[in-house]
């Protein structure tokens, strides 16, 4: 992974330097709420119903051994032993204390981390493939440009003030995993037929209170104009974005409002006047940030592991296991696991102190110290051996992260809602494990095969319910905490929005809904129809039929 | 006490921040003026023939409306009505860098020591702080970063082409 030089590690350094001095200013009244508040934003600091919440910067998902040990003891520490992972591959501290965030930030700093624009209505924490670098569909490895965005959108001077907060997520595969089509900019990297690497560039995505897919502004951008070119349409947007009305203010708005055609056209030219320019990548520095990334020293298998298979063969929890928790490796003999953090009980994404400490030992041991963070809200052990998988499972299983469910209904991605979140109309977390009691059976659960269902307790959608094939959000109906239900969103590729299926439901109703929903499917799917498939196939009536013929 | 920093340090502000202009009666004599762009442009060549005349723009301004007159400007304001509205950062950076212009450039409005840095990186060369603060505590802004990674005006090479001829090698991170 990438390792800070001294000038990197010097602008994280002096940011805390910075932020302790405005932390003091503000502790003596020196800087009002309101001027600090951007400030402490700007540094992921948040107010929450109960205490501060600080959101750490987990750059592009990938996270060290080491860096999680730091997590751990930060966590213990300075907060009540636990975290929480987050849709946008961060990881969120509920009960710092306010004057112990400097102490927090020079902490991480000691280990090239930090929570620089982690919020704020500035450019956030990119996103990107989680399966970077292993994956068999990539066609570039995202990381070195991801990194290069990292560097690039950090304290960017002209970009510290946007109208609203500004999400990028980065993919090099055939398949996206990122949810690209929902972010404000989307950059598939992508090879021309010279072979030359160069970006699909998709922007205007977004969820939140106008959910919107992204359009493709450019087919194919020279990749060593990356930066130009988010420049140019940072620009149009600073200068022209809606700052009158902060739910008009992303993006997606002034895309919409411009006209995609006119949107681009403004851009397009912005980009001609810097394109060539100082900003233009030199091939050097991309070969620079790519040697971070460079395979680590695998073993050479002419085959996979036979082993693994009699394995398979040989229990079905541990078959279930492999086919829902472990994906195909670039390499033969080596494996991909999802860690689920979705078993029933915790909260989805959750994770304790002691719980960061054994991924860490887990990650050393069995994948080259590393490990990376989903934006499903899971972790990743992106390199192991096929012949650990089993002894890796045995000891998943003691840690509770072996839940068979990766992709199945019990994933639930969900935000912390009413239970910590200010902004949250409505709870999520106890919704979720409602949902996972009502699915516990996991002989079902394997049968209904692939089906995200994602919840949020508020308009915001940090719970990503648009693209989640059954979406739940959290409304506030006079003061009651109702949940509205959106069937046919999905992310990836044919990424669609979910469409709200009728009137909300009262919290103890929402398991017998997914239940009903659940039912039309198996009675209508025809063989290995996924549940996606089915809603668009026959559309949302006979779902909205069932649901609320008996609801009422 | 003086509130203007200028090539950081405070100075005396010769220049008089006219926000509104009824007619160009109001302005002193000899004195140095700064107008708004819908003055400017509606008393264009008085103005120039007048000399000593500034113009400040509002947020929402096209810096483009002074492509013609960056030559012969002393100086051009910026208006950042509150501190969270940032358009005025594109605008410093398309007056320096698209048009060339090297007159003092002046952040105005709810201009506080946080965001000198960003302000001077976009090309901002003079900073009238807020009246109610202090302005001589605000310099410390100026010095937040040794140095940022983006192209800006006042470092137009990125940090990817700076790094070339520092002598950096990476360092392994501390902790245990």
């Amino acid at each position: 992974m990438y390792r800070y030089d001294e000038f990197d590690q010097s602008v994280v350094d002096q940011r805390v330097v910075q932020f302790r001095d405005q932390t003091q200013r503000f502790l003596r009244g020196e800087l009002t709420e309101d001027e600090f508040r951007p400030l402490r934003l700007e540094n992921g600091l948040y107010i929450q119903k109960h205490a501060p919440m600080l959101r750490i910067a987990i750059p592009y998902g990938l996270v060290s051994a080491q860096q999680l040990r730091m997590l751990a003891r930060i966590s213990r520490e300075y907060d009540r032993g636990y975290g929480h992972f987050t849709t946008r591959q961060n990881l969120q501290l509920n009960w710092p204390r306010l004057e112990d965030v400097p102490d927090i930030l020079a902490l991480l700093a000691t280990v090239q981390m930090h929570a620089i624009q982690t919020s704020g209505n500035c450019v956030r924490n990119t996103t990107t493939d989680p399966l970077a670098g292993v994956a068999r569909d990539e066609v570039v490895d995202p990381r070195p440009w991801a990194e290069l965005v990292r560097q690039w959108s950090t304290i960017h001077p002209e970009f510290a003030f946007l109208p609203r907060k500004f999400k990028i997520a980065i993919t090099g595969a055939t398949v996206d995993r990122t949810a690209a089509l929902v972010h404000d900019i989307g950059a598939q990297a992508v090879r021309n037929e010279r072979g030359e690497v160069g970006f699909r560039v998709f922007v205007g995505g977004g969820q939140g209170r106008t959910p919107m897919i992204a359009y493709t502004i450019r087919e194919f951008l020279p990749a060593n104009e990356l930066l130009n070119y988010f420049d140019a349409i940072l620009r149009i947007y600073n200068l022209h974005g809606r700052r009158d009305n902060k739910y008009k203010a992303r993006i997606k708005i002034i895309v919409k409002e411009m006209t995609p055609p006119v949107f681009t056209r403004q851009v397009e030219a912005e980009w001609e006047r810097i394109r060539g320019g100082p900003g233009t990548v030199p091939d050097d520095e991309i070969e620079r940030l790519s040697g971070f990334f460079t395979d680590p020293p695998y073993q050479d298998f002419a085959r996979d592991s036979v082993a693994y298979r009699a394995a398979i063969a040989d229990s079905r929890p541990f078959s279930r296991w492999a086919d829902r928790n472990v994906k195909p490796h670039k390499r033969k003999g080596y494996a991909i696991v999802t860690l689920s953090l979705k078993r029933t009980g915790t909260p989805p994404g959750d994770a304790t102190a002691a719980d960061l400490d054994a991924i860490a030992d887990l990650a050393e041991r069995y994948s080259f110290g590393e490990a990376r963070v989903t934006h499903e809200q899971n972790l990743v052990l992106a390199d192991v051996l096929q012949t650990d998988l089993h002894a890796l499972w045995v000891r998943l299983q003691e840690l509770g992260f072996a839940t068979p469910n990766i992709g199945l209904l019990t994933d639930i991605v969900c935000c912390p809602g009413g239970d910590f979140c200010s902004l949250a109309n409505a709870k999520s977390i106890p919704i979720a494990e409602a949902i996972q009691r009502r699915f516990d059976d996991l002989d079902y659960l394997y049968d209904l095969g692939d089906l995200e269902l994602n919840m949020s307790g508020c308009m915001n959608a940090c719970g990503h319910h648009h693209v989640g094939n059954i979406g739940i959000l959290g409304v506030d109906k006079n003061g009651e905490e109702w949940y509205q239900v959106s069937i046919g969103g999905a992310q990836g590729n044919e990424a669609s929005l979910g469409k709200v299926i009728g009137p909300s439901f009262a919290a103890a109703d929402v398991p017998d809904v997914i239940v009903r929903l659940v039912d039309v499917y198996v009675e209508n799917r025809h063989e290995d129809e996924r549940f996606i498939e089915t809603v668009r196939r026959i559309g949302i009536v006979p779902f909205k039929e069932r649901v609320y013929a008996t609801a009422h | 006490m003086p509130q203007l920093i200028k090539n950081g340090a405070l100075v005396d502000d010769p220049w008089s921040l006219r926000r509104e202009l009824s007619s160009l009666a109001e302005l002193g004599t000899g004195t140095r003026e700064i107008v708004s762009l819908p003055s400017w442009l509606a008393h264009h060549d008085a103005l120039i023939a007048r000399g000593n005349v500034g113009v400040w723009l509002a947020p929402d301004a096209d810096p483009e409306a002074l492509a013609a007159d960056v030559g012969t400007l002393p100086l051009v304001a910026v208006d950042f009505p509150a501190f969270t509205d940032g358009r005025g950062y594109s605008i410093g950076r398309l007056l320096r860098d698209r048009y060339g212009f090297t007159g003092e450039l002046r952040a105005i409005g709810d201009i506080l020591r946080d965001q000198l840095f960003a302000l001077a990186e976009c090309g901002f060369d003079a900073f009238a702080i807020r009246s109610d603060r202090d302005a001589a505590a605000a310099l410390a802004g100026l010095r937040d970063f040794t140095g940022i990674y983006a192209t800006t005006s006042r470092t137009p090479q990125p940090w990817f082409r700076r790094r070339k001829e520092s002598s950096d090698k990476p360092v392994s991170a501390g902790g245990e």
